[in-house]
């Protein structure tokens, strides 16, 4: 009861915070995302925080999050970040697109922009929401919906910035576009609410990669949502990157829509934060599409991240592989929630989950739950899920070649995890995350990058 | 002169189970030891001591490696320091390149001799002239340690690893289990190169055909956790004729007529 209590001071807060930006930000009140924006709030007051007793909150409180008063809207403060610092976070060397944003503001001057095929556009939302509203207004918060899920919808209530993309018909774009999520809180608590959304026309290309970072001993909370709509035959690469810092709260919505023939690839890597959760949904709307979701998830300290992710096959002759791997140690907990659903008409869907864990300490502790609803008959599924520990043959085999044990285990964990990252396309990512990986196995688990 | 290895009143246990019961063997250096014995007789268990394995407690007597306490040291120190395990079953272990595997492997031994690491070409040119003792293909090197290799490609990898490791006291456990002539021959061949005044080998096997290949200066045969004979060469050949149950016969009649009356 205690919880509920404050539970409802908490969403009371909110609630308030909300009517205060509306008095104070007059650009806020005449945009036509204001309806949006109200929409989602009385559905937050409706719903209000989850707690443990609804099914998808089971294995995760979101009671840390609501004790601390965070501060909306924070200040803009690029204070030591200067271009070369933001170099450290972006995986040079790596020519592309770089959208910086610092407490949920578009950086303009961190930013790198460079040239774009004819016709896309690569615009942080803030400047796109009112020029461009006749090409946003039919995408956003159509995709991700807020009815079950109380962050998602206070996400749209406030939402402050991150990027909107449109690629035409036919274009490819070859270089990936970053966004680089930063937030500091030297004045105490803040939260963020990024917001995305990518419109792929029919048969276009892109890769998006959302990386979260924090220094490492900040105290914040990033509420983001991203909205993909992948037209037919169009191919769109994900990846999400959370870095953040050790005491961060981070709560991700992501929601893709899949036309005709459209493949999604989404990496989905979840590194830092004290409390994280990433729900990855994606739907196959229409015939032949293809979605694979693989993520990965190394914790330790007394860090809890959990992941819940739905493919909903709702056309016939579409593939979904998921592949989701988590490393664990120290105290820290992990949870893995798929649901997989094939709706009655979607004949002949091929779809595989495995989530595999490995726990590399006597305390750490793992929940996975495949929730598999085949409602059509004509269909091959399968699900795999393992909790193991690490192999000691193999421990004592490489130990016997003169590797130490120490060498031994991390090769042991990357060996482990390299079945996610092998899979990456962009090669300066995915070297930079094997050596981030190599660094932190080495250093014992720390979240969050060095300020 | 101090011999390689010198093993006293060995006991041993894993699990609930009493596996060594009085093990004493001596290996001078340079000589190559065969070791016998009907299966289940304690053999890869005495291996797997020698190698440092935690899963069996060493419960008394002693091991000394060039006149060192063998038992203090940690596997990989006994790697650092020339010791050698070919596995009777070589773990796969999927995600690491048997390139990686031997290069980490060759650093760490070079690192504790205090030599420089060997640099990507050096390590190359060595490793393709050990490769061709063992008749592998290079294509060997980028695939994972052991995994999807067949049963015979597992053991040339381990005499592979032993090559490039360049111990002083090699345990080979079973590596003749499962080969074809050909690859019994090759390994042989292998084992046979590395052969020195400078190194000692303990040979476990079951078939007096490798020891055709690899003539050893002893062979034990071990049988209920003990050495309950040692001879020449031609003990093997005795073995091959009689099999074991001769000699645990004669062997439970001596520890009879040996027991004293109480
Ligand atoms: N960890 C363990 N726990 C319990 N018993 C064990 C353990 N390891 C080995 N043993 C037992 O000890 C005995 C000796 O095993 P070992 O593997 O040393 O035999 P071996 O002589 O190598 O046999 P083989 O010729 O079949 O390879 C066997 O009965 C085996 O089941
Ligand atoms: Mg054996």
């Amino acid at each position: 009861m205690a919880d509920l209590g404050m539970a409802e001071t908490a969403k009371e807060q909110y609630l308030e915070a909300f009517a205060r930006l509306q008095k104070e930000t007059p650009a806020r009140r005449r945009s036509w995302t204001l309806g949006l924006r109200r929409d989602a709030l009385a559905r937050f007051a409706e719903i209000g925080f989850p707690t443990s007793r609804q099914e998808e909150w089971r294995k995760t409180s979101v009671l840390p999050i609501l004790r601390v008063p965070f501060r909306p809207e924070p200040d803009f403060t690029a204070n030591g970040f200067t271009p070369e610092a933001i170099g450290r976070y972006t995986f040079e060397p790596w020519e592309c697109t770089h959208l910086v944003f610092i407490n949920g503001h578009y950086a303009g001057k961190l930013s790198r922009l460079r040239p774009l095929p004819e016709g896309v556009v690569i615009e942080p939302l803030s400047a796109a929401l009112e020029k461009r509203r006749d090409e946003i207004e039919p995408h956003l918060g159509r995709h991700a919906g807020i009815d079950r899920h109380p962050f998602a919808a206070l996400n749209t209530a406030f939402m402050q910035d991150g990027v909107f993309v449109r690629i035409p018909d036919g274009v490819a774009i070859d270089e990936p576009i970053h966004l680089l999520f930063i937030t500091v809180s030297p004045d105490g608590p803040v939260v963020s609410y990024p917001r995305n959304l990518i419109v792929a026309g029919r048969g276009s290309r892109a890769a998006l990669v959302e990386s979260y970072i924090g220094p490492r001993h900040d105290l914040y909370f990033t509420d983001a949502v991203t909205e993909i709509a992948a037209g037919e035959d169009a191919a769109i690469d994900h990846y999400k990157l959370q870095r953040e810092s050790g005491r961060a709260f981070h709560v991700a919505r992501v929601q893709a829509d899949l036309g005709r023939y459209a493949r999604l690839a989404s990496w989905n890597i979840s590194l830092g934060g004290e409390l994280a959760r990433n729900d990855t949904h994606a739907l196959l709307g229409a015939d032949g599409g293809e979605v694979r979701l693989d993520g990965l998830y190394i914790t330790g300290g007394s860090q809890h991240v959990d992941h819940h992710t739905l493919i909903d096959h709702a056309s016939p002759h579409c593939a979904s592989h998921e592949l989701y791997k988590g490393v664990l140690d120290d105290r820290s907990r992990g949870v893995f929630d798929g649901t997989i659903i094939v709706r009655p008409d979607a004949q002949k869907s091929d779809a595989h989950q495995t989530n595999r864990n490995l726990l590399v300490s006597e305390e750490a502790l793992v929940d996975t739950t495949p929730r598999l609803q085949i409602l059509a008959d004509d269909v091959k599924c399968t699900h795999a899920a393992t909790i193991g520990q690490i192999d000691e043959d193999a421990m004592f085999y490489l130990r016997t070649r003169a590797i130490s044990q120490e060498t031994a285990r991390n090769l042991l964990i990357q060996a482990f995890v390299s079945e996610v990252l092998h899979g990456m396309r962009i090669e300066p990512l995915r070297a930079g995350l094997e050596c981030l990986l190599f660094t932190r196995l080495r250093k014992g688990h720390g979240a969050g990058v060095e300020p | 002169m101090t011999p390689m290895l010198r093993i006293r009143d060995l006991h041993a246990r894993a699990g609930e189970k009493d596996i060594l019961r009085g093990i004493d063997l001596e290996v001078k250096t340079g000589e190559v030891h065969a070791i016998m014995g009907p299966n289940g007789s304690g053999k890869s268990t005495l291996a797997n001591v020698l190698a440092g394995r935690e899963t069996v407690t060493v419960t008394q007597g002693d091991v000394l490696y060039r006149g060192r306490d063998l038992l203090v040291m940690s596997p990989e120190e006994r790697a650092w320091e020339g010791v050698f395990l070919a596995f009777q079953y070589p773990v796969e272990i999927p995600g690491v390149s048997t390139m990686y595997l031997l290069k980490a492997g060759l650093n760490a031994i070079r690192r504790h001799r205090g030599l420089p690491d060997l640099d990507a070409i050096d390590f190359l040119a060595m490793i393709k002239e050990k490769m061709k003792l063992v008749e592998i293909d290079q294509s060997f090197l980028n695939r994972a340690v052991n995994e999807g290799f067949s049963g015979g490609e597992k053991k040339r990898n381990e005499i592979l690893q032993m090559a490039v490791l360049d111990p002083a006291l090699s345990v080979l456990d079973e590596t003749d289990s499962g080969l074809d002539i050909d690859a019994l021959r090759v390994v042989a061949n292998g084992v046979n190169a590395l052969r020195s005044q400078h190194r000692s080998m303990l040979v476990i096997t079951h078939y007096q055909r490798l020891l055709n290949y690899i003539v050893p200066d002893r062979v034990h045969v071990l049988s209920g956790g003990r050495i309950v004979r040692s001879g020449g060469k031609d003990l093997a050949l005795d073995l091959e004729k009689k099999g074991y149950s001769w000699i645990e016969q004669e062997s439970a009649a001596d520890r009879a007529g040996a027991r004293p009356v109480a």
